[in-house]
């Protein structure tokens, strides 16, 4: 796991082409590396948007009006929950939870989280990804 | 020049904390970053160091340093620890979290840090472990299994290696405790680690913390090289999860360690007989091991003294959802759910009627405010049928639909399920279509088994809205009695106790009241 971390944050996602030389680093079989890759919701075996959107949508955030903010945020940016644009400018995604819940709705944008998200703030916001 | 502290607590970044810091910075005082004391309401929260004490301010926008500075900012608060909100608690866990420079060994030392594991290491390894037999210390994790009994196991045990560790997955959804914990306090929970690794042999220790956790990763790594010299030999490491809420689940965690597929593995052996790499391994929450210091430097009696019936010492409750007050208040076990709800929370954010409260995270059973005089403990809660796992309380006003929460329940179920017993892999997907024809009022056709010539006596497809609930319960009976582990073992407790409290919301083609919009 490590080294997939190490991977994914070097290139941005796990190649297919990658799991041969990774199966025989560790000594394992290219099934074994598969069944890895594929468990985890964080790899992804597709190459991401230059930014990524992540929006909580666990129940405390849903408390405080989550479902409204990921459908405006779905429609700003016109992508479904998990796609990228198709000029590779942004990823859309769910997270269950990234322990703010008190200040939902909640987001992780790049690596910086927001709270208290509002339509106003969503739109500055996504209006600040190129 | 003045001494200011702000948290730099991921919450408080969220909410603007870093710009805070920085126009603090730029306007001339010296700036200490600290964890977060707790109460985000406040935000982010500026204490200025003053001859009477530390004055707090807050929340404050960047625009605002200078009125902070000059003490004539409109949002004083004065003592921050005299507000009733913190005044009320009993923080042994929290004792430092908000007050103390995370990563400062000077500070962590001149706040009593290190007593507990001289304490522990001054004892032979059986007496630190009835120490914590006798503190009464449950699993804060989830499950409430008694933390010395685990111990005494692995002690036992004999082995030529051993391991200790620490479950920072905290995926449920209105707990944050772990994380404010490592943010704020890291030595203590490698403290408690040592004086686990200490009481039963262990010299290697993990953290396995979850990726949403960036801030708390770069926070204990830290803390863990500086630590180094201390603890050793006991040596301490970092592993990173991915993504996946089963792997909060012990054994799944271990073999996510172990760069494996987090998939739950079948007890017995127990993991403290045969855990990482096959070794006995006391596996324990950030929490169970971060009330360990306490424990040995004050003694177990002053632990055990209180709390309420079998559940002996603090918990940490963590309010969240629509909640005025949200954040962390820690306290002895058995103060009633309605006081923790609304006296200390506050009641809702938006205002409206409280309608339920989700207690324990998304494998949590919801309850109205009928049942408000609950009392916070471990047997209370199982008799009402719900859990106090990892102590969250979720809040909703009345614009929640309870039959929308628990689709979203058996949702995320079919989202993590690990997939490796059927009722919670396949049953979770029927539930979440059985529960949408009960929303939408649809009714369900035949299906080509139902409509073949043989199946004579099949009533056909279409079933009243009492029988699609009859056959919603049966489903969460067999997902109860018929999982693995506790993801599909739980799930039925949202389910069924949003259809038992709240059976006007399931009512036959009720419309979806868009759950949780404003
Ligand atoms: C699906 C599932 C998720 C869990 N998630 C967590 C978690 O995030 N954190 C945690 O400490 N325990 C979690 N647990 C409980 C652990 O299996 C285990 O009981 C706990 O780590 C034991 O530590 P304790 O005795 O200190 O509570 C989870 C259990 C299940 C079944
Ligand atoms: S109940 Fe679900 S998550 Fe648990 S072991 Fe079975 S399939 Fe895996």
């Amino acid at each position: 796991m490590p080294l997939l971390h190490a991977l994914q944050e070097e290139f941005g996602y796990i190649d297919d082409l990658m799991v041969p030389a990774i199966a025989s680093a560790l000594n394992i079989s290219r099934a074994d590396v598969h069944g890895v890759v594929t468990f985890y919701h964080d790899f992804r075996r597709q190459p991401a948007g230059r930014h990524r959107v992540q929006l909580c949508r666990a129940e405390a955030c849903q408390a405080r009006g989550a479902a409204a903010i990921e459908r405006l945020a779905s429609e700003r940016l016109d992508l479904r929950m998990g796609e990228t644009s198709a000029d590779g400018r942004v990823t859309l995604d769910a997270v269950y939870c990234l322990g703010l819940c008190a200040t939902g709705p909640n987001a992780m944008i790049d690596d910086v989280p927001v709270s208290r998200l509002d339509p106003t703030t969503l739109d500055r916001l996504l209006g600040d990804l190129r | 020049m003045t001494r200011v502290y702000v948290s730099k607590d991921m919450a408080a970044i969220a909410l603007g904390a870093d710009a805070v810091a920085q126009a603090l910075s730029d306007a001339g005082a010296q700036v200490v970053r600290t964890g977060s004391r707790g109460l985000f309401r406040l935000e982010p929260l500026v204490e200025v160091e003053t001859p009477e004490g530390r004055v707090g301010f807050g929340p404050v926008a960047a625009a605002d340093a200078a009125l902070v500075l000059d003490g004539s900012h409109p949002a004083r608060l004065g003592d921050v620890s005299a507000m009733s909100f913190f005044a009320r608690q009993q923080r042994f866990t929290f004792a430092h979290c908000g007050v103390i420079d995370p990563l400062s060994l000077d500070d962590y030392e001149a706040h009593g840090g290190w007593r507990g594991l001289t304490a522990a290491r001054a004892l032979p390894p059986q007496a630190a472990i009835d120490a914590v037999k006798a503190s009464g210390l449950r699993g804060r994790g989830g499950a409430g299994f008694p933390t010395g009994i685990k111990w005494q196991t692995v002690h036992d045990a004999s082995a030529p290696l051993k391991y200790v560790v620490c479950n920072a997955d905290e995926g449920d959804s209105g707990t944050f405790a772990d994380r404010l914990l490592m943010e704020g306090d890291p030595f203590c929970l490698i403290e408690g680690m040592a004086i686990a690794g200490h009481a039963v042999g262990a010299e290697r220790g993990y953290i396995y913390i979850r990726s949403e956790y960036p801030f708390a990763i770069r926070t204990m790594r830290e803390a863990i090289a500086r630590a180094a010299a201390i603890v050793a030999p006991f040596m301490l490491e970092v592993r990173v999860g991915a993504g996946a809420y089963v792997c909060g689940e012990e054994t799944a965690l271990l073999d996510s360690i172990e760069g494996k597929r987090g998939e739950v593995r079948a007890k017995p052996p127990l993991p403290a007989i045969a855990g990482l790499f096959g070794r006995p391994t006391v596996i324990n929450n950030v929490l169970s091991l971060a009330a360990v210091p306490f424990i040995l430097s004050e003694g177990a009696d002053a632990y055990a003294a209180i709390g309420f019936g079998r559940s002996r010492g603090t918990v940490p409750v963590q309010l969240a959802g629509n909640v005025r007050n949200g954040g962390l208040f820690e306290v002895g076990f058995g103060m009633t759910l309605g006081e923790l709800v609304m006296d200390i929370g506050g009641g809702t954010d938006s205002g409206r009627p409280v309608k339920a409260v989700q207690v324990g995270g998304p494998l949590g059973a919801y309850f109205p405010p009928s049942m408000f005089d609950l009392p916070f403990d471990y047997e209370a809660f199982a008799a009402a049928g719900g859990l106090i796992g990892h102590a969250g309380i979720t809040v909703f006003d009345d614009s929640v639909d309870m039959a929308h929460m628990a689709r979203f329940a058996m949702e995320f179920c079919a989202h993590e399920s690990c997939g490796k017993c059927t009722p919670c892999r396949i049953g979770s997907t029927r539930g979440v279509e059985l529960i949408d024809r009960l929303i939408t009022g649809e009714r369900r056709g035949a299906d080509a088994v139902e409509r073949l010539p043989q199946m004579r006596n099949v009533a056909g497809g279409a079933r009243p809205a009492e029988q699609e609930i009859e056959l919603l319960r049966d489903l969460c009976d067999t997902m109860k009695f018929g999982s693995l582990c506790a993801l599909g073992g739980l799930t039925p407790y949202p389910v069924l106790s949003a259809l038992d409290h709240f059976p006007q919301d399931f009512g036959a083609g009720a419309p979806i009241s868009s759950a949780a919009a404003e």
